[in-house]
């Protein structure tokens, strides 16, 4: 079992927003189109998307997903922050790219 | 296909909401809304994940494609009933636009990640039951039925 802040904690990932970071990570998924990803997207996934507007917050709180991770250093307005932490949505950033993330994933125990 | 209409027997509870166009700051807020209160009422989880991909693909439509809007929400003892009424455009094809991939998103809208053409291939796979009836120049009304089992 791996938990957010287990990514955080030992990875090079950053929370952008959230109090707590002790969800599950069950799944893991890669998509920018939202409703690819509201077709096939699972309960404890982790999302990586190069979106950072407002719905995708939708897409992860609807789906009841794990956390978004924003890859490549993407940068995120404080606005989209501030709804995320009113909707308990956690948001992580990171410089590592898909591939990079989908390994960590994979040897932290995700298959 | 069966008919639109709305059927008010054994309504537990409503809830409706106004969509406006263009509005891409609040799409979502109304299906956020909805997913809260059907899991204060306990309704089984697979339940409550059908009924909120449809009403977040009903409201994005909204949003994306028409010129407003309402989303309603029948809970009934046996299932979910969500009800997507607009002030048009109106559908010219229904058939084309049920097609998986086809969208006529701008290329703007499609840069945030809409308009995969999925939305409503999306509703009508996690109803129980869809309908969908549209008129160009008046409007489109759609019924989807999640049931509880």
């Amino acid at each position: 079992m791996i938990t957010v802040n287990d990514l955080v904690a030992n990875y090079d990932f950053t929370k952008l927003s959230a109090e707590t970071l002790n969800r599950t990570i069950e799944n893991a998924y890669s998509c920018d189109l939202l409703s690819w990803v509201m077709a096939k997207g699972k309960h404890n996934t982790a999302w990586i998307t190069v979106q950072t507007h407002n719905n995708i917050l939708a897409v992860a709180a609807l789906l009841d997903f794990a956390c978004v991770i924003i890859p490549e250093g993407i940068k995120v307005d404080t606005e989209i922050i501030e709804k995320a932490n009113e909707q308990e949505i956690i948001l992580l950033s990171t410089p590592l790219d898909a591939y990079h993330i989908f390994k960590i994933l994979y040897e932290a125990g995700i298959e | 296909m069966d008919k639109y209409f709305k059927d008010e027997r054994d309504v537990a509870m409503r809830l409706k909401y106004q969509i406006l166009r263009d509005d891409f700051t609040r799409a979502g807020e109304a299906s956020s809304k909805i997913k809260k209160v059907l899991k204060q009422l306990a309704i089984d989880a697979t339940v409550i994940r059908r009924a909120a991909i449809a009403t977040y693909e009903a409201e994005i439509n909204l949003v994306i494609h028409s010129e407003g809007g309402t989303l309603e929400v029948y809970i009934k003892p046996d299932c979910i009933e969500i009800y997507v009424e607009d002030d048009g455009p109106g559908i010219a094809d229904i058939e084309l636009a049920m097609t998986k991939g086809f969208s006529t998103a701008s290329v703007a809208v499609r840069e945030m990640g809409f308009g995969a053409g999925m939305g409503l291939p999306n509703m009508e796979k996690v109803s129980d039951n869809f309908v969908i009836e549209s008129e160009v120049g008046v409007g489109t009304n759609i019924k989807m039925t999640v049931r509880y089992i």
